[in-house]
């Protein structure tokens, strides 16, 4: 059977870019159909972000609550050790998943938006089979904004399979791994290695750069190179990994040396590549760039009504940009006026600590021309962080501004909780905020958030509390 | 460290001197070998230039819009290693620069213009341009205040900000809109303000090409109606019958079947005039200039030997050209060598046209729109007929309005009679 439909917009990929694109063009009044090979989410939500931060917040609970046990910590003295029940974890993680993915095909069903289930190769620039369990449905649409994201980087000698896994199984694993080796030590593979150990697993990084998170400047890194020793993690820098077998990684150490490590499971995050191979992309006549596909300001490819967001546009390769995108492509197929054009997208490592960044750094600026003024605020000297236990570890707010007018450049910090300050940072940025404006606006007493303030009187030259 | 001195290569075709289009760099820039440093425009054809070598922007000579010669040096780098700066000619600017602050484009070195009189050989030192808003800064605003000014067509970077640094606000917008796009308070108020927009590129080539045209040129108009209404039938039945892989015909292959069987008949027409050496050079071969419209200005592709090709051929060629034209990617050769031009503006075509000669050529056919006209037929009878004009340009130098009269004429019989343009 065959059916035929045509529709005014076409959404390939339902993650956090095609299912934004598709709710607004729905709210717009577009006869939107979205396609989707999996359950409505993307990597976000089935595979990424929502499960990795269960399993987190898991592993905390589970690591706080074990510091209890024995001679106790607070005063508060738990009689036995807990016990972990992993598949019970990994169940309560797919509650979340699902009801998240039932939330996401509500709201798409609620702004009209149709859902078809299956996996979409297009013969040309708009029109495409989609192989449902109902058998072909050929689609022909006006505007198609493809929205198919991104999948694990595999190293050709260490093929995902068995005991050697992406992310994607690391998030569902049904028992905690005795030995876990990570190659990679990225956000994706200290996020999870993090967790893993905190779990009880006995924790390796093997990592070919000679520092861990190479895009974070090493005065932020600091705190998690820290945290690593501290919760029993060896981390070799400056090492490749060249092969598995018989459960062991064969490796080469920074001098040279080739070494090997027994795991009983590997987990390779060296990184994620856009999914742009296997449905039709190059039927479409759309121009590349690099690996991903090539987009102008608007979000628009070389061809005509054919727009493409998220992963498969470049870095950064974030949920949150992916939406942005979807948001401004759908308003712009509805003849309104948008671009996307932000002044900065945070980055975020939900690693213990946690990092936020966004914008420039000083070294970033001066490479531009630009003089900078600096302001640094310890978590040590703020009274809510030290309530929380997220005073120690070196943790900081660090605020980096134009040494002429001011104007915030870039705002990065380390800690425990910093991440619920992000949006305040980009709301700073994308206000196009002062030091002065951050300094004279009212943080909440007691609140991380005062760090922020402290950070730019610091800058200013005259912090209260350091 | 050393110097690596980048002049402007020898871009092939005998050219000596070409147009900087873009700068795609700047002072202080880091760049890799191979990333595009500078447009440059010869006569037609816009050139890339990459950088030759890794390293890190000096100096560049010369402006957008600015003439530069063949062997100038353009761009001095700071490279690894010993450079070329042995090589560079002795005039080179010896530059000293080594901050990254400075961002603006150099011009070259002012202290040569001053004495100007005895230099053996003055160049142009373009006047000091306005400061520019250096690329990456962009204007302050709030994420509202950046959408108001989308919807509203508005540059932020012409809106003046009051707010701390340079911020815009919603009432800086406000003030900008009520002022008509200038600087103002309060209400409505006369428009004052005049844009400068610099005559360069390819706009600047249309502009001499056109002045060269119309100065030396005596044009002879002259413009008759053709009945179409036969040649349509036929084109709308050949359209309908066509084969897999010819292209839908419009009346234009039609148009230039006709011209070149015209002018094979007055060759005189399909000639160039080379004024100053009083010579004209008639061609055996046709090629059919199309006179297009781009994104970037007028541009004529050619159909280059008209005479070898039917009509099929005709359209598929005119169409590829003129395509390569509008989108930019068309050759020099597909761009030159033209012995005569046709000129259509399609539906919007008008009654009467007063086309421009194409220099040197000496003819130019300028199709007018077609519209349907009550028109006396075997002189009693009135009948809808499909009408269309040529408007038309000779130089009348070389040739006789006799001559061009006779070969409009032999057009318009082809193209009401069209079975004859396929004999």
């Amino acid at each position: 059977m065959s059916v035929k439909q045509n529709c005014k917009l076409l959404v390939v990929g339902a993650g956090p870019g095609g299912y934004v694109a598709a709710i607004r063009a729905g709210q717009l009044g577009i006869d939107t159909i979205i396609v989707e090979g999996d359950k409505a989410g993307g990597t976000c939500l089935i595979r990424g972000c929502i499960p990795s931060k269960a399993l987190i917040h898991a592993a905390d609970k589970y690591a706080e609550m074990s510091a209890h046990a024995g001679d106790g910590h607070l005063g508060i003295k738990l009689g036995t050790k807990p016990e972990l029940d992993f598949s019970k974890t990994i169940a309560w993680k797919d509650g979340i998943v699902n009801q998240l993915n039932g939330g996401v095909e509500g709201l798409l069903k609620k702004a009209k938006v149709k859902q078809i289930t299956g996996w979409a190769t297009f013969k040309d620039a708009k029109t495409c089979d989609v192989e449902t369990a109902d058998g072909i449905v050929t689609i022909t649409a006006e505007h198609v904004i493809l929205a198919t994201g991104s999948k694990p980087t595999e190293l050709p000698f260490l093929p995902f399979g068995e005991d050697v896994i992406s992310s994607t199984e690391a998030l569902d694993l049904q028992d905690v791994p005795k030995r876990l080796v990570v190659v990679g030590a990225g956000y994706i593979g200290l996020e999870l290695g993090i967790a893993y150990r905190k779990l009880g697993a006995d924790v390796t990084f093997i990592e070919a750069e000679d520092r861990i998170l190479a895009t974070y400047d090493k005065e932020l890194t600091r705190p998690i190179l820290q945290s690593l020793n501290k919760l029993g993690i060896t981390t070799h820098l400056g090492a490749k990994a060249s092969g598995w077998a018989d459960n062991k990684l064969s490796y080469t150490d920074k001098d040279g040396a080739a070494q090997t490590i027994a795991a009983d499971k590997l987990l390779v995050t060296v990184g994620r590549k856009p999914n742009t191979t296997g449905w039709g992309l190059e039927n479409m006549a759309v121009d590349m760039q690099g690996p991903f596909v090539k987009i102008d300001s608007r979000c628009h490819t070389s061809m005509k009504n054919v727009w493409a967001i998220g992963d498969i546009t470049g870095e950064p390769m974030l949920a949150h940009r992916a939406s942005a995108q979807g948001e401004v492509v759908a308003e712009l197929i509805a003849g309104k006026k948008a671009e996307f054009n932000p002044n900065a997208i945070a980055t975020v490592c939900f690693t213990d600590p946690e990092i936020i960044a966004v914008g420039q750094t000083a070294e970033d600026a001066k490479k531009v021309g630009i003089e900078t003024v600096v302001g640094k605020f310890p978590l040590m000297a703020n009274g809510r962080a030290l309530t929380m236990e997220a005073g120690e570890g070196g943790g900081f707010v660090r605020i980096t501004a134009r040494k002429d007018n001011h104007l915030i450049l870039g705002i990065h910090a380390v800690g425990p909780h910093v991440s619920e300050l992000s949006g305040e940072f980009a709301l700073a940025l994308e206000m196009s905020a002062r030091l002065e404006d951050i300094a004279g606006t009212i943080h909440v007493h007691p609140t991380m958030t005062e760090s922020f303030a402290e950070a730019s009187l610091a800058a200013l030259g005259h912090a209260i509390h350091i | 460290m050393g110097q690596y001195y980048f002049n402007l290569p020898d871009l092939g075709e005998g050219i000596v001197e070409a147009e900087i289009a873009a700068l795609h760099v700047q002072v202080g820039d880091i760049v890799t070998e191979d990333q595009p440093l500078i447009d440059m425009m010869t006569d037609k054809a816009t050139v890339e230039l990459p950088s030759p070598v890794d390293g890190k922007i000096l100096s560049i000579s010369g402006q957008p819009g600015e003439m530069v010669t063949v062997g100038t040096p353009m761009v001095v780098f700071e490279v690894e290693g010993a450079g070329n700066a042995d090589t560079a000619p002795a005039e080179a600017p010896k530059t000293e620069e080594k901050t990254p602050e400075a961002a603006e484009v150099k011009t070259p070195e002012p202290v040569k213009a001053a004495p100007a009189p005895v230099a053996a050989k003055p160049k142009p030192v373009s006047p000091p341009k306005a400061p520019k808003a250096k690329t990456g800064d962009k204007p302050l605003a709030s994420p509202a205040v950046r959408k108001r000014a989308l919807e509203e067509n508005i540059d932020l970077s012409q809106v003046p900000g009051s707010g701390p640094a340079g911020r815009i606000s919603h009432q800086d917008l406000d003030d900008f809109i009520a002022a008509g796009g200038r600087i103002s308070h309060g209400a409505k108020k006369a428009r004052t303000g005049v844009e400068e927009i610099p005559v360069i590129g390819i706009r600047r080539k249309i502009a001499q090409q056109m002045e060269l045209s119309k100065r030396s040129i005596p044009h002879y108009s002259y413009v008759e109606e053709v009945d179409v209404t036969e040649v349509e039938k036929l084109r709308n039945f050949m359209n309908a019958n066509r084969e897999e892989g010819q292209p839908k015909l419009s009346i234009l292959p039609f148009i230039m079947m006709a011209t070149l069987k015209g002018l094979e008949k007055f060759p005189e027409c399909n000639a160039h005039y080379d004024a100053e050496q009083s010579m004209v050079r008639r061609f055996d071969g046709v090629h059919l200039g199309i006179a297009t419209q781009t994104p970037n200005g007028l541009m004529v592709p050619v159909v280059s030997h008209a005479e070898v090709r039917d009509i099929w051929d005709m359209a598929t060629e005119m169409m590829r050209v003129t395509s390569a034209g509008r989108e930019g990617r068309a050759s020099r050769e597909e761009l030159s060598g033209s012995t005569v031009t046709i000129t259509s503006l399609g539906k919007i075509g008008g009654i009467v046209t007063t086309p421009v000669i194409n220099h040197p050529e000496v003819s130019i056919i300028g199709v007018n729109k077609i519209v349907p006209r009550p028109m006396v037929i075997n002189g009693s009878e009135i009948q809808i007929r499909q009408m269309m004009n040529l408007s038309s340009s000779f130089d009348h130098r070389v040739v006789d309005g006799f001559v061009a009269a006779e070969l409009i004429q032999f057009i318009k019989g082809s193209l009401e009679q069209p079975a004859t343009l396929f004999m």
